[in-house]
């Protein structure tokens, strides 16, 4: 394969790349006064690699490093998309509080072609450098308000737990390469078959842990709650939405592409690992008073629900587990966008508490918060619903009722912390005036909210076959 | 008796373990973590190296190269975020490091 036909599979990353490094530059030459400019141009830069990455040509570049498949053109049109409307919401944010900087933008930028390179790679080195890329962006971006105690403490315990799952993950794929003899995911293949191969399956464990911190599963979750309620609103909205895709499509093409033949042994592994998640989220949740770390507890639970799809380790698994994140990833990023469009007296409002009799105050985000809050717990028809119809269907489908059950169990436990912020809303007194809410972070939450109740009814019609093309591309049955 | 294989994965293993317990157990001061950091890291590449050397395959080295910029790049910006974390707490113990709790 010439140079130039390799390059053009990569062509949206090599776009948003130069990009990047163009806005950088503008940046720095022109200052704070260009950083409304490059937050534009960040965005449309972001919407023109999605239609890049939908009609990118599909095959494999790079000596096989580099895989430009179905999978990966649904994924990057979902993290490019997501983080063209986390940069929206970030810049207008920060405008709002004087603190906007050039630099915001151009980190997302980073941070989306590591994630571009997360669901690309095809080999054990572009699966780390799109890791490191995407987590170097996001640890600066969780400390992006400097002068926040809290937001640095964030951003601090960020840095050290993802460093040392980036340790983890990468004593994985050191010892992987060892014991398979190349670090291809089709050469891997090959090598670890079965229980045969003692020294590719410990890697394979260490890289599991080290993926699982990274979509913060538990029990590698311990950094979620603190860091989403260090730091920036419209921050936790990004880090909730595109980088758990980006890790979940990454672990989907760690294990069926380069192990599908010891499916049995991590799939042990992974199903642990799910059950817990699913536990955990619902059961610490429970305790939580600010919204910010609940919604920590509830990604920890749904990531969970999305590993359950992972590991039944068939298409119509890979397929519920991107169907389930594309649809998680919008009520996130809309009841994110709430949060930073609410604040009383200037200060935002962050726990149950402040949302008392909002729907009095604030009628429609109310009810857009109701419906995320609803759409989260799994109720039929909104489209956390639908996502976890896909999951239990393919668990049954896999012989995991038993996995399913709990998945349920720990859905009706979780229940009780979404309908309690329904019922504050609702039903209590109000706690004194909210200020004006912002139209871009109003916008995103109403669309979300509209796309969470009766819009995914249609989505689904179209989502279903792309997430099932998407799903075929990981050669799965 | 000859050096081989076994024993630069002893090592690499033995500080790997070190680099872990350095995060882990460590209570005193957020740099001891920075390092133990590099350590994992280092572990990785003495790995990644000696592998390399006994299957005569080049790509583990290259590999270590990728781990060697990436480890400068997280320092730096590990360092950036422990400074304006000293800025605002004026200190950098790691129990400090408690504002969230939960």
């Amino acid at each position: 394969m010439s140079f130039y036909s390799a390059l053009s599979l990569a062509w949206p990353e090599v776009f948003l790349a130069v990009s990047t490094l163009v806005l950088l530059v503008a940046g720095a030459v022109g200052g704070n006064r260009l950083s409304s400019l490059v937050s534009t141009l960040a965005g449309l830069a972001l919407l023109v690699a999605a239609a890049l990455a939908w009609t990118a040509p599909h095959g494999k570049a790079f000596a096989g490093g580099f895989v430009s498949d179905e999978a990966s053109a649904f994924a990057k049109v979902a993290i490019y998309g997501m983080s063209a409307v986390a940069v929206l919401l970030g810049d207008r944010w920060l405008t709002r509080l004087k603190a906007n900087q050039f630099e915001y933008p151009v980190l997302i930028l980073l941070a989306a072609v590591g994630m571009g390179m997360m669901v690309s790679a095809g080999d054990l080195i572009s699966l780390y450098v799109g890791v490191e890329l995407q987590s170097l962006a996001l640890y600066v971006m969780a400390a992006f308000r400097r002068d926040d105690a809290k937001a640095s403490e964030a951003g601090l315990k960020y840095f050290v737990l993802g460093a040392l799952s980036s340790g983890l993950l990468l004593y994985g794929a050191s010892l992987i390469y060892g014991f398979a003899g190349s670090t291809h995911f089709d050469v891997i293949a090959k090598a670890a078959t079965g229980a045969s191969n003692t020294g590719v399956l410990f890697g394979l464990v260490f890289l599991i842990c080290g993926l699982a911190f990274k979509v913060s599963a538990a029990p590698f979750h311990m950094w979620t709650p603190d860091v989403y309620e260090g730091a920036p609103t419209p921050v936790v909205g990004f880090f909730a939405a595109a980088p758990k895709l980006a890790a979940m499509v990454l672990f989907a093409r760690a294990l069926y592409d380069s192990f599908p033949h010891a499916a049995d042994q991590w799939r042990q592994v992974v199903i642990v690992i799910a059950v817990l998640s699913m536990l955990l989220g619902a059961f610490a949740g429970l305790a939580q008073k600010n919204l910010k770390r609940l919604w920590a507890y509830s990604s920890i639970a749904n990531v969970g629900y999305a590993l359950v799809g992972l590991s039944t380790g068939t298409q119509s698994g890979a397929q519920s587990m991107l169907v389930f994140m594309v649809l998680y990833m919008i009520d996130v990023t809309g009841f994110f966008a709430c949060l930073s469009a609410l604040s009383r007296g200037g200060k935002p409002m962050e726990t149950i508490d402040d949302m008392a009799g909002l729907v009095r105050e604030r009628p429609g985000l109310a009810l857009a918060m109701t419906a995320f809050a609803l759409s989260a717990l799994g109720l039929p028809p909104f489209a956390g619903f639908w996502g976890k119809f896909y999951v239990f269907k393919a668990a049954l489908e896999s012989n995991l009722a038993w996995v399913a059950v709990l998945g349920l169990v720990s859905s009706v436990v979780a229940a009780f912390y979404y309908l309690r912020l329904v019922k504050v809303m609702w039903f209590d007194a109000p706690a004194g005036k909210t200020d004006a809410v912002p139209a871009d972070a109003r916008g995103v939450a109403y669309a979300a909210a509209i796309f969470s109740c009766p819009v995914v009814l249609v989505a689904l019609i179209g989502l279903d076959p792309l997430a099932k093309a998407a799903a075929a591309a990981f050669g799965l049955h | 008796m000859t050096i081989g294989l076994p024993h630069y994965l002893a090592v690499a293993a033995i500080l790997f373990t070190i680099g872990v317990f350095g995060i882990i157990m460590n209570r005193k001061n957020i740099i001891i973590i920075l390092m133990s950091v590099e350590l994992i890291l280092l572990a990785v590449n003495i790995n990644l190296v000696a592998f390399s050397v006994y299957l005569h395959d080049v790509v583990g080295q290259i590999y270590a190269m990728f781990v060697l910029t990436v480890a400068a790049a997280e320092a730096a910006v590990g360092l950036a975020i422990l400074v304006t974390f000293f800025r605002n707490r004026g200190d950098i113990a790691v129990d400090d490091a408690s504002m969230m709790k939960g």
